[in-house]
């Protein structure tokens, strides 16, 4: 079967190619705009699941939405190896610190996607025990409204930030607004 | 035996072997309610768990509230026999400036946990309790968050203002 044929019949939708400059046998392009579109391509996220929105995760991640067509298959339950954070759930203020000690093992380059309304605000639970927002101890890059949301907009909400990934300067996480974000955190 | 029937009994072995501990005995939706005076709560407990005929081996619960006019908390406490299916609810009440009151975890090891969340709701202090600290919450909160005096609602969310809920 030619690639031809089975383009059509999948209808392989392939990542485009950055601008550069092109010619028989080579193609010339930024360095930035390589490593973003390979960033953005294969984000690995990690799951911080802890009520329903985790369970939209899941109908995120299996065979109907499949979250891998957007190279996002492997999930790694290794703060160390991941490059996305999603938190998925109401966050109590006892989980607070555990949910900042994850963030903080995460290596650089690394986004958040805060799923639902509990994880961006507290949702419902507005409430002593709960905290307001995961916003007031950890960076929040997107944030995914609903209660639950459907598993259409976590997509949405992830697609925002390969956006990010792939327009994010190479030298952003060495800036002074970087530092000054995280400082504004309390984290270095 | 019926309801009214083990309250009687109940409450005669009481008033005979401690005195001065019953408050109030009555049936209240279909469970033997005792009100029991504080100094004497462990005693009676003692009574109950030990008693040949009652013998009040399981503590099915253990839990503190406070009164209508916030001056008093109190503890109830939940107790079961099994192999004779009696079961009697067991009510104690204190000023809320004073909230002490005897442990029970050396009748029920199972007190333990069930203490240590009275005091962290309630600020109810278990005296002889081998391990109260918080248990729920976060150790570094000040406040007995089930009292009435301490809001419910996070004091820090700011989308819930006046202007956006016409309050």
């Amino acid at each position: 079967m030619s690639d031809n044929k089975l383009q059509k019949r999948t209808k392989l939708d392939m990542a485009k190619s950055p601008e550069g400059l092109e010619g028989p046998g080579f193609f010339a392009t930024k360095l930035e705009d390589v490593i973003g579109l390979a960033r953005a391509n294969s984000l690995w996220p990690l799951p911080f699941a802890t009520s329903c929105c985790g369970i939209e995760f899941m109908a995120t991640m299996a065979s109907n939405y499949d979250l891998a067509r957007f190279g996002s298959e492997r999930l790694s339950f290794s703060p160390r190896q991941a490059d996305m954070l999603m938190v998925m759930g109401t966050i109590a203020k006892k989980m607070g610190p555990t949910l900042r000690q994850v963030y903080e093992q995460m290596a650089e380059p690394k986004w958040v996607l805060s799923v639902g309304a509990c994880a961006s605000s507290g949702g419902i639970f507005d409430t002593y025990s709960v905290l307001q927002g995961i916003d007031r101890i950890i960076p929040v890059d997107v944030y995914v409204p609903g209660c639950p949301p459907r598993p259409e907009q976590i997509i949405e909400g992830i697609l925002k930030i390969q956006e990010l990934a792939k327009n994010e300067s190479l030298r952003r996480r060495e800036s002074p607004e970087y530092k000054r974000l995280l400082n504004s955190y309390g984290m270095e | 035996m019926n309801k009214e029937d083990l309250l009687n009994k109940i409450s005669e072995k009481i008033k005979s072997d401690v005195h001065g501990a019953l408050e109030k005995a009555e049936v209240l939706y279909d469970f033997p309610v005792f009100y029991i005076h504080k100094d004497k709560i462990h005693e009676v407990l003692s009574l109950l768990k030990n008693d040949p005929e009652f013998n009040f081996h399981f503590l099915t619960d253990l839990t503190g509230f406070q009164t209508e006019d916030e001056k008093h908390l109190g503890v109830i406490y939940h107790l079961h026999n099994m192999p004779k299916n009696y079961r009697v609810r067991i009510k104690t009440f204190f000023p809320i400036t004073h909230p002490e009151i005897p442990t029970a975890t050396d009748l029920w090891p199972g007190a333990n946990w069930m203490e240590r969340e009275t005091y962290d709701f309630f600020g109810v202090k278990f005296k002889g309790h081998p391990n109260l600290k918080r248990i729920l919450n976060v150790d570094e909160m000040d406040i007995f968050p089930l009292r009435k005096e301490y809001p419910l609602e996070d004091q820090t969310r700011e989308d819930k203002n006046d202007k956006m809920f016409g309050r």
